[in-house]
């Protein structure tokens, strides 16, 4: 064990990118400074340290910085090695990869950039993209009638699979889907159910509960029970509140 | 089931594809023996779709009758099965973040940009042109002087890389880009990657490359 580092997460409050890490270094114990930073306004600084995406969560590590949330969550696991988040198996860790892969490209982006992805366009006209081109959150949020339900039930079949294929590959071992101990797919999974909740409620649909995926909603449950995870997640209501102004702004300037 | 049936590995794949052919490339870095099976992408064999029944794409490598699906995920699961020999990703984690992120970026990029340059015409091809070069351009930055994007060694984003070289020729021929004199630093990496014989043995005849894509051209329609 080397001397402590020092670790700086440059991030947004809302974003759940960074919520990801602030778990992740939250779960390992690593002590570290928080900057936030102004979207709208990208400071010098982050153009320095992420030129190539020029976007929030960066973590610097004795300088050095890494980006991309699951570039980030990977580099805390093994720098700092407990609790692990990975198996030590290389097939269950391809397997927890792939999940997380498939959480990111059908339920977080299904496009290199999307527009929920930049948050600093906040309130600035979007292009118009079709509702198969977005993530299925992002449809959600900008759509009514048939387009809701067609994207709700997109989004419940995303789940669907995901609560399938973790029962499959990880045979319950313990209150989380890693173990007795929270990793790599609970972080991810365990992270994304307040944007969910938010969705439901300001969109008036049923997207994520114990009848329909009791699995995931069991380990999700774990996950959020944590005091680590309940003292570093975003307040609920302030995700509540920027879920519904955006889909407030989507539903009015679709009506231009 | 009898026991042995199912030991062994076996790579479903598809000529053409750069995915596939990352795969290819590191379990011949690895020095593995593995059955290549072929896949007609319009007839998907059962296999397939039960060893990827999530996205039911190749490559899929199946282990001793386990499937690991997705190209980059396969790449550090033979690195990792086989932790014995050739590296793929360096020791440290600060430069295995590297890797993961440029291999991220590639796969992010590539794919999709290129094939916008056979796919588009006019106004959007010349849009797409831009886009690639500007690519082109951040990754010839990134490998700098280097012998390879990790330093010395053959490694991550060299394999996830390569494979589309081998579209070069394709991208010229249908857009009038020349990657070689938009990003001419790539041009020694290019030929030292060839130098391999994992590199030379996976890649794919460009202009083999070319006839694939005139057909696809024609089976949607563009001229």
């Amino acid at each position: 064990m080397g001397e402590a580092k020092q670790v700086t997460l440059y991030g947004f409050w809302l974003s759940p990118y960074c919520a990801l890490v602030h778990l992740a270094l939250k779960l390992k114990g690593v002590a570290y400074e928080y900057v936030e930073e102004d979207l709208a306004n990208k400071s010098a600084t982050i153009l320095q340290l992420n030129p190539v995406h020029q976007k929030v969560p960066v973590l610097v590590v004795d300088g050095k910085p890494v980006a991309e949330s699951r570039v980030i969550l990977e580099y805390i696991d093994e720098t700092w090695a407990e609790p692990s988040f990975v198996p030590s198996d290389p097939y269950s860790r391809a397997r927890v990869r792939f999940w997380v892969d498939f959480f990111y490209q059908r339920l977080i982006r299904t496009m290199p950039s999307h527009p929920l992805d930049d948050l600093s366009t906040i309130g600035t006209p979007r292009k118009v993209l079709a509702n198969s081109m977005v993530p299925p959150s992002y449809a959600i949020i900008r759509s009514q009638g048939e387009e809701l339900e067609k994207a709700t039930k997109e989004f419940i079949e995303v789940l669907r699979i995901l609560e399938k294929g973790i029962m499959e590959d990880f045979p319950r071992k313990g209150p989380f889907i890693h173990g007795s101990s929270p990793g790599l797919l609970d972080i991810i999974v365990g992270t994304g159910n307040a944007g969910t909740k938010a969705i439901e409620e300001v969109a008036d649909v049923k997207l994520f509960n114990e009848e329909m995926t009791p699995q995931l909603y069991s380990y999700v449950h774990a996950f959020l029970s944590l005091d680590l995870v309940k003292n570093t997640v975003v307040p609920y209501d302030k995700v509540f509140e920027a879920i519904k102004e955006r889909r407030m702004m989507a539903l009015s300037s679709s009506k231009e | 089931m009898a026991e042995g049936e199912n030991k062994g590995l076996v790579l479903l794949d598809f000529w053409v594809s750069p995915f596939g052919q990352r795969c290819r490339i590191a379990l011949a870095e690895k020095g593995v023996e593995y059955e290549y099976r072929e896949e007609n992408l319009r007839d998907k064999s059962p296999l397939l779709l039960k060893s990827n029944p999530v996205h039911k794409k190749i490559p899929v490598l199946i282990h001793d009758g386990k499937p690991v699906c997705e190209s980059l995920i396969i790449v550090q699961y033979i690195d990792e099965a086989w932790p014995d020999r050739a590296p793929l990703l360096p020791a440290d984690s600060y430069a295995r973040a590297q890797a993961r992120f440029w291999a991220d970026l590639v796969d992010k990029k590539m794919y999709e940009s290129g094939t916008k340059l056979w796919k588009l015409k006019g106004e959007a091809q010349e849009e797409a042109k831009k886009e690639f070069i500007e690519i082109l351009k951040l990754l010839e930055g990134e490998l700098g002087d280097k012998k390879y994007f990790g330093g010395d060694t053959f490694g991550l984003v060299d394999i996830a890389l390569v494979p589309f070289t081998a579209w070069f020729y394709s991208y010229e021929a249908c857009a009038n880009l020349s990657a070689e004199k938009e990003a001419p630093k790539l041009v020694p990496w290019v030929k030292r990657c060839r130098e391999r014989e994992s590199v030379s043995k996976s890649l794919p005849d460009p202009l083999k490359v070319y006839e694939f894509v005139c057909f696809l051209k024609k089976v949607y329609g563009i001229e």
